[in-house]
């Protein structure tokens, strides 16, 4: 770590990707062949990684007299179609609730998203290359935010939200998130150190305007990383649970996860329909994790190397 | 350590802003001025949604006020209601004596230990076996392993949940075919706090050996260069040159795993299908316990008390865990 930042920042020094010091361990590591237990090991964590979704497919898909029997059915049954119109029609006055729980889930993310990327890629441009008095004071004070916990002030949140009168708007999920102390962070170590200086000065002797810079030069040279940012504020705005349970309380406007517990209010426990439902809530991330995963690993690694 | 990190690289930009800034005063100044406006909009949010809500919900910790109150201040400006409403620090002597608070404290630190210290060593195993060069699909297993961690709370939660289940789960069926059991993953503490730090260590495992992945891969190979002459062992080396290096990282994920552990709620709230943390709240936690006076007992200001402990504790384990990595640090560099 300490040799990385010890580099100088410039264009001719790529930022060591998670792949690159791999292969400089090499020598280190030549003289072992992988052993078959490493993968034993891996493939089991696997399995365990990938199980329990399987298992809300079988639960789910499978008639309740046979989960409740020892022992249980370990495969898919037939049922899933019955228990997906159980689901869509658990709501009698708002049909397709759960459906609409999901566009308004997806709305509400993408929002968020695009928002954080924006605010957090301009602040951190600020931070990491212009001459702003007080920037150092500022990144302290923003890393000593991310340790604050949430619990404390959500009460006060909640208080505000209803005098406010946005319970059961989407503007009490939005508004409070729409920038955070670890984008900022993020974004401006990632422009500290991949985006050369050479760039900037060329665009200023140019006569660019400092946003015609940002978003010329600096935004361009840290998509992928901001794409990763993007990703991890839509992922935590469709699985939040805590904050919008509070604020929605029209069913009209609830989010996949307040859906997915509303199915379970009635007094019997209808396993089947929430297991579906929390299959149902994780399906479209599991199709966008088939096409951004890797990407998401390497965000994480290139995350941790800097922070 | 991220702002340790910091410092020397800012220094750069300054000194290549000063040298462009005798060239042309004015419309530098002027840019580098601009960027006060590209900070203000999480400054400005940050006030807004971060620190007056922190600040208000201490005050709050002062009155007893419930929601009908708190309505009919708004509706009809009843300040005498909240002169009233004042307690002192009555809250907080309730809180000192509170068996319930204190039951939850504990709950909260057998949680959070029970799925910390498992996963760390897990973790580093894990991230151990990746760390290999010569592993075959190494993007294969780290994508997989991620997968856990797009799953939200609240779905693993109810997965863990009819997995752990009394009577037809599978880890108590399984179990009975080894003659043990059943063991109740509900009623009883341990148990249940076994089934809730399993949830967590589900979801967290796979992302935190790929954060010490990372830090492993970039641990300067000279340094396993020179433990080689010197003829260390492989333990030797892993014991001597790979965790002293990934000291900082292992500090990260302790604070960043302490604050999550404190915010524990949704996994207790689903488990046992409700805000009480069972039936003798043996998994009660301190955001659930803050939760229910605040939705349940409809007490406003008892919740802040309770909002303002857990603040405490994470100021306290904070500076503990500042303390003692400084302390480390000290004794290495002498």
């Amino acid at each position: 770590m300490t040799l990385v930042s010890n580099l100088p920042t410039g264009a001719d020094v790529a930022v060591p990707s998670p792949e690159t010091p791999s292969q400089t361990h090499g020598k280190r590591k030549r003289r072992g062949r992988v052993s078959p237990l490493t993968y034993t090991v891996l493939s089991f964590m696997a399995f365990i990684s990938i199980f329990p979704f399987y298992w809300m497919y079988v639960v789910a898909s499978n008639g309740s007299d046979v989960i409740s029997k020892i022992p249980p059915s370990l495969t898919p049954g037939p049922h899933f179609g019955e228990v997906f119109s159980r689901i869509i029609n658990a709501d009698t006055t708002n049909h397709w609730m759960f459906l609409h729980a999901i566009l308004n889930t997806f709305e509400v993310s993408a929002i968020i998203a695009i928002s954080n990327v924006f605010f957090s890629a301009l602040a951190g441009f600020a931070l990491a290359k212009l001459r702003v008095p007080g920037k150092k004071n500022m990144l302290t004070f923003i890393v000593g935010t991310m340790m604050m916990p949430a619990q404390l002030g959500v009460i006060f949140m909640y208080m505000v939200m209803t005098w406010l009168n946005w319970i059961s708007s989407y503007k009490a999920l939005i508004i409070p998130a729409l920038v955070g102390a670890f984008g900022v962070f993020w974004m401006r170590q990632l422009i500290d150190s991949q985006v050369p200086n050479e760039l900037l000065e060329a665009a200023r002797i140019d006569g660019a305007s400092s946003f015609r810079t940002f978003s010329r030069i600096v935004f361009p040279a840290i998509r992928p990383a901001a794409f990763v940012l993007g990703l991890f504020s839509f992922l935590g705005t469709w699985n939040d649970y805590l904050w919008p349970s509070l604020v929605l309380q029209d069913p009209r406007k609830y989010t996949v996860q307040v859906a997915i517990t509303q199915l379970s209010n009635s007094y019997t426990v209808d396993y089947q329909a929430i297991m579906g439902a929390a299959l149902l809530g994780t399906a479209p991330l599991l199709v966008l994790f088939i096409f951004v995963g890797r990407r998401l690993v390497a965000g994480v690694m290139e995350g941790a190397v800097k922070g | 350590m991220t702002t340790l990190e910091v410092r020397p690289e800012v220094v750069e930009p300054k000194a290549a802003a000063t040298r462009s800034r005798k060239r042309r005063p004015s419309a530098i100044a002027r840019q580098d001025r601009i960027g006060f406006l590209y900070v203000a909009p999480f400054f400005v949010h940050f006030v807004l949604f971060g620190a007056l809500p922190i600040v208000f919900t201490t005050g709050l910790a002062f009155f007893n006020v419930d929601w009908s109150t708190y309505y009919d201040f708004l509706d009809r400006h009843n300040f005498q209601a909240l002169k009233d409403a004042w307690v002192g620090m009555r809250n907080f002597d309730e809180l000192w004596s509170d068996p319930y608070f204190w039951l939850a404290l504990k709950n909260t630190f057998s949680i959070w230990a029970i799925s910390t210290i498992p996963q760390l060593i897990m973790a580093f195993g894990l991230a151990m076996l990746l760390a290999n060069p010569k592993l075959r699909g190494s993007s294969f297993w780290r994508t997989l392993l991620m997968v856990p961690n797009i799953t939200s709370v609240l779905a693993v939660a109810i997965v863990f949940q009819q997995i752990f289940g009394r009577d037809f789960g599978l880890i108590n069926v399984g179990l009975h075919y080894v003659n043990v059991g059943p063991i109740e993953w509900i009623n009883e503490r341990l148990p249940s706090h076994v089934a809730i730090a399993t949830m967590i260590n589900w979801r967290w495992l796979g992302y935190n050996s790929l954060i010490l992945l990372s830090a492993i891969l970039a641990i300067p190979r000279e340094l396993y260069e020179s433990a080689a002459i010197d003829g260390a062992s492989r333990v030797k080396t892993v014991w001597y040159v790979t965790i002293p290096q990934l000291r900082n990282t292992i500090t990260f994920m302790l604070i960043m795993g302490t604050i999550g552990g404190l915010g524990l709620f949704v996994e207790p709230l689903t488990y046992g299908g409700g805000l009480d943390g069972g039936a003798n709240s043996q998994f009660l936690t301190l955001t659930l316990y803050l939760f229910k006076e605040l939705n349940q007992n409809e007490r406003l200001g008892y919740a802040a008390a309770i909002g303002v402990g857990i603040t405490i504790v994470v100021i306290i384990i904070s500076a503990l865990n500042f303390l003692i990595t400084r302390r480390i640090a000290s004794e290495d560099s002498r």
